[in-house]
């Protein structure tokens, strides 16, 4: 509200902007219009959104063909995690490796999906699926273990080649 | 007909009109919903039965099912009459509203409507106005400020634009020269529609009749950004539902209202040339109120989601420098073609 009589508006009115009724009328047909084109709702349980290799959903290991995680046990990704989610416990193994991860949890009531687990990873260890279906019953059920987190490399392909892309 | 039959034949006029009314308010929620959704490429509520189509229902089973909570410095006396009177109001005007010409089976002439009264415009003006006793006391009663300055509004909306529709009514009842619904109508007879003859007392009618239905672009005494839902903030449960009811039914009654004031009621223009059986006339014609009717609640629901709110200060505005001045120009304008032509 400008307290000056003197100022102009930016835009002034014309006649027929001013009696409202041509305007109305442009702004019905316009719903109108809107009312017949193609909905963009997707109808969720039936239809799923399949996300791009960009998407950030929850955190998951790499398992090797042969069975293995990549994981190291460095610790980085626990170390950099800002909600502190992570736990990792190492311990020796006869592999090539030398080391892997005895206990790695996840805890997914803190996890933000920031992503910076995966991207301090320096064996392309832990990386961001596209599973953005969580839902857990108990505080118990949210801290996710070996068995939930290690996923196939062969599902992570649209993830791995976004990284070795853009990271 | 003797007296009893004209009881029984009343009763179940009323019972079918009460009940048919329920429900269309029911499905006129449900269109709310789904144009509000088509207008912002939704798709709407589409779970609850074939496309959504018991999603009314389910709405009320859940209202029904609220804890009816009144706050601890409420009226609560006057707190749960408000939406009484809403809805006495909204269902008690259909009375006099006329739905087609007379029914004629064998020697029994049903008429269209419940109560063929000879000032049933009055009637429908008194008992509208009661409408804002309705808003006010609620807002008055519910022990909040938002709920106040809710009725306030609607008090002062509803007064201002009260002037202009009784205004726009005379220049019909000046053609019409009678407060009878059914005269009104039959005076509209071919294309002498009143919304044809009248053209500005059919648009200050128009937005009146918004006005008091209290329908976007003028749901100050709602206006959800600013007063939380105005009037009804502090209203729960089925008392809410009751407000809510009367809302949607009074948008029924504004529609009837312009049909049978404006758009010539249930009358098909010329059809008594075409030589049909009469009962099928009788059909027609009445298919062809419940399409104007249609046709106007479609309007208001398509008006909501396109128009914003206006401001309190341009809608009184609104109300008293335009459409007042318009409503006036509109007698003026009735009474030149009653001199000159001799309508």
């Amino acid at each position: 509200m400008s307290a000056n009589p003197k100022r102009k508006r930016l835009k002034d009115l014309n006649f027929w902007e001013r009696i409202y009724i041509p305007e109305i009328v442009k702004g019905l047909s316009l719903t109108l219009r809107t009312m017949f084109k193609p909905k963009f709702t997707m109808e969720y349980p039936e239809v799923r959104f399949d996300p791009p290799g960009s998407y950030r959903g929850r955190p998951v290991l790499v398992e090797e063909e042969n069975g293995v995680e990549r994981c190291v046990a460095c610790g980085l990704c626990s170390r950099v995690c800002p909600a502190l989610a992570i736990e990792v416990q190492a311990s020796e193994t006869e592999l090539e490796k030398e080391r892997y991860p005895e206990k790695f949890e996840i805890n997914m009531l803190r996890c933000i999906f920031c992503g910076f687990c995966e991207e301090v990873c320096p064996e392309e260890a832990i990386v961001m699926s596209k599973d953005y279906e969580l839902a857990f019953t108990n505080r118990e059920e949210a801290i996710y273990g070996k068995d939930k987190l290690l996923v196939p490399v062969k599902d992570l392909r649209d993830r791995i080649d976004f990284l070795r892309q853009y990271k | 007909m003797n007296i009893t039959e004209l009881i029984i034949v009343t009763l179940v006029k009323v019972l079918i009109i009460v009940n048919v009314i329920l429900v269309a308010v029911a499905y006129l929620v449900y269109f709310e919903r789904k144009i509000s959704a088509w207008a912002q490429n939704r798709i709407g509520p589409n779970r609850v039965g074939w496309r959504g189509s018991l999603q009314p229902f389910a709405d009320i089973f859940k209202l029904a099912l609220k804890e009816d909570i009144v706050p601890d410095n409420a009226d609560k006396k006057i707190h749960a009459l408000a939406p009484v009177i809403a809805l006495l109001v909204a269902l008690s005007t259909y009375a006099v509203i006329p739905f087609g010409p007379d029914l004629i089976i064998k020697d029994y002439n049903i008429k269209l409507l419940v109560a063929d009264v000879n000032m049933g415009i009055l009637f429908v003006l008194a008992l509208t106005s009661l409408g804002v006793y309705s808003i006010t006391l609620a807002g008055w009663s519910s022990g909040s400020k938002y709920s106040l300055l809710g009725g306030i509004r609607s008090a002062a909306q509803m007064i201002s634009y009260e002037v202009s529709m009784g205004f726009s009514i005379a220049g019909v009842l000046l053609l019409s020269e009678s407060l009878r619904p059914v005269a009104i109508v039959e005076a509209q007879s071919g294309w002498m529609w009143n919304a044809i003859l009248q053209p500005i007392g059919f648009i200050t009618f128009v937005v009146s009749a918004f006005a008091e239905t209290n329908r976007l672009p003028f749901d100050l005494p709602e206006a959800e950004p600013e007063l939380v839902g105005g009037f009804h903030t502090e209203y729960s449960s089925m008392k809410f539902a009751g407000f809510f009811l009367a809302e949607y039914a009074n948008m029924i009654i504004a529609s009837a209202l312009i049909v049978t004031l404006y758009l010539g009621g249930w009358q098909i223009p010329y059809i008594e040339k075409l030589g049909l059986n009469p009962i099928l006339e009788t059909l027609l014609c009445f298919g062809a109120f419940l399409f104007k009717l249609a046709a106007l609640l479609f309007f208001f629901l398509w008006v909501r989601w396109s128009l914003p709110r206006f401001r309190y200060d341009q809608l009184m505005n609104l109300g008293w420098k335009v459409m007042f001045p318009l409503s006036l120009i509109n007698i003026i304008w009735v009474a030149l073609l009653i001199m000159v032509f001799g309508l």
